[in-house]
């Protein structure tokens, strides 16, 4: 047997799409990276925290960090809706992503537990706290999730982003997305304080990505002139 | 463009030895530049003139191969124009489908009607159809929160970004005469007279400047700045008549018309992007913001420019 076919028998390699991806991310956000009081890390392990409001989160955030950083960047997606089909397993290989359960949680299928090994394997994580997308701009409450995996790996970096105009290029609910300018504003990395509690945490990460709205660009900020 | 008029020839002459000077007197400056300041003025002068430079090619080039290039050209300006305008002002979720139809079907349908020169469709289409259209397909998105601001700005958006700008195009399909430089001419005229205000109201600010003329709108618009750069560009435009059919005084006149009108233009599209916080309206072109920030003096210039010219001078 020719030795081409063998190498279809195999599952398609979606990593060779990964450059097209980011090409087409960067193209249909026109997004441009700002770094607030923050440095862009290969060598730390990080969760990238942002607000939630369109499919295009994740990949916008996964291509607007530097290569080196990206190829050890995993988003985080829930498994009841990315795994659905194979396209959308597809997709989500692509970009490298990582499944977890959002609901019927075992011990044995428990997602801050898998969120943890990878980062112990050496992956940052995207991550999208308020667990589903919300509607024009509003940032919702965030779930536990974080505060976990931050109780979990507690000297990982906890990096705040902050996602513009995502939710109306492709907002919940539609197909076509439709070409405006989007940004992407990477804030200081936090720490979880000794005896943190929950909510308190919680209340501080959402602040801390609701704080960087100020610095999208073309903002005026008082230095600038 | 008519390569073989002696016009075409000044004209290629003095953009690009003007353009040449400029980034060599940019050169010896940032040569001579000792203090962190100074330095950072000279960097932002070149940068300035090398965006010219971009600006003035894409032009030519565009002008060169004719009405098919020009209305390409324009149209892709006007995309992009209306990318900004859309991005700064907020609309929701449910003008999901009104964009889509700006950017996909509206836009690009009147730039085939600059090319197809149906005059008819192309001054009604936005105004009547697309006005029209727009809340309609807002209201099938159910969502009554600001739907008068919001139907209003993608409103304007298409109006500014893509009916004004697509006259600029269509200028070309006007039978004025004569145009010793071919129908490249008008289009020329306007833009370098309305930009060249601009710079000239720059410049004399620079040197002269102190009432500002609506502080709040744009603190660096002086009256002093205004006087002379409008009187600077109109007389530039008198010497530029052989670009038109007008005559030396008609071409002046029509000069001051177009730095008034493009003043405007640049103070109103100042106002929209103060009231959204913002300074400029993107990051496309280095030293001048956005392209909306380039283009925002011709929005309102270019329509009233093409109709004087129909009006006056066109022939049927």
């Amino acid at each position: 047997m020719a030795g081409w076919l063998t190498t279809l028998r195999h599952p398609i390699d979606y990593r060779m799409l990964r450059p097209l991806a980011v090409t087409l991310t960067r193209l249909i956000t026109g997004a441009n990276a700002t770094w607030v009081n923050c440095e862009p890390r290969a060598d730390r392990v990080r969760v990238y925290f942002a607000n939630h409001g369109s499919h295009l989160d994740f990949a916008t955030l996964w291509a607007a960090l530097p290569g080196d950083v990206r190829d050890k960047t995993r988003p985080v997606a829930a498994r009841d809706y990315w795994g659905r089909t194979r396209l959308s397993r597809a997709t989500i290989n692509v970009f490298n992503g990582l499944l977890i359960a959002r609901e019927g949680i075992t011990r044995r299928d428990n997602p801050i537990e898998q969120m943890a090994e990878a980062m112990r394997a050496g992956h940052s994580l995207i991550l999208f706290p308020e667990g589903t997308r919300s509607r024009d701009g509003v940032i919702g409450e965030f779930k536990a999730g974080l505060y976990h995996l931050a109780s979990k790996v507690p000297d990982a970096e906890l990096v705040p982003v902050y996602l513009q105009n995502l939710n109306r290029i492709l907002p919940k609910g539609h197909l076509l997305p439709i070409p405006l300018i989007s940004s992407v504003v990477f804030g200081a990395p936090m720490l979880m304080e000794a005896g943190e509690r929950k909510h308190d945490f919680l209340a501080r990460a959402k602040q801390s990505v609701m704080n960087l709205m100020a610095h999208t660009p073309g903002t005026s900020t008082p230095q600038s002139s | 463009m008519n390569w073989s008029s002696p016009v075409t020839h000044h004209v290629l002459l003095v953009v690009f030895g003007v353009l040449g000077i400029s980034s060599l007197i940019g050169l010896i400056l940032s040569k001579r530049a000792t203090t962190d300041a100074g330095r950072a003025t000279v960097a932002n002068l070149n940068a300035r003139t090398n965006s010219w430079w971009v600006m003035v090619l894409v032009i030519f080039s565009a002008l060169a191969l004719g009405s098919i290039g020009t209305t390409i050209i324009f149209a892709l300006v006007s995309f992009l124009a209306l990318r900004e305008f859309l991005t700064v002002t907020p609309t929701r979720s449910a003008d999901h489908a009104a964009l889509f139809v700006s950017f996909f079907m509206v836009l690009p349908y009147q730039f085939w009607l600059v090319h197809t020169q149906w005059y008819g469709m192309f001054v009604i289409m936005i105004p009547v159809y697309a006005f029209v259209l727009i809340p309609m397909l807002a209201t099938l998105g159910g969502d009554v929160t600001d739907f008068l601001e919001r139907s209003a700005r993608t409103q304007w958006g298409l109006m500014v970004c893509v009916y004004f700008i697509s006259h600029i195009p269509m200028l070309m399909s006007l039978k004025v005469e004569p145009l010793r430089m071919g129908p490249a001419g008008p289009v020329l005229f306007l833009i370098a007279v309305t930009q060249g205000s601009d710079v000239f109201q720059y410049v004399w600010g620079k040197l002269c400047g102190k009432r500002p003329i609506v502080p709040k709108l744009s603190p660096k618009k002086t009256v002093e700045g205004f006087v002379g750069g409008v009187l600077t560009a109109s007389v530039v435009g008198a010497c530029m008549f052989r670009l038109t059919p007008f005559n030396p005084w008609q071409a002046g006149l029509v000069a001051l018309l177009l730095c008034i009108t493009g003043f405007f233009g640049g103070l109103v599209m100042s106002a929209i992007k103060r009231a959204r916080g913002i300074k400029d309206w993107g990051t496309l072109i280095e030293g001048h913001g956005g392209m909306m920030d380039r283009i925002d003096s011709l929005c309102f210039s270019a329509p009233v420019y093409f109709h004087v010219l129909r009006y006056f001078f066109a022939k049927d």
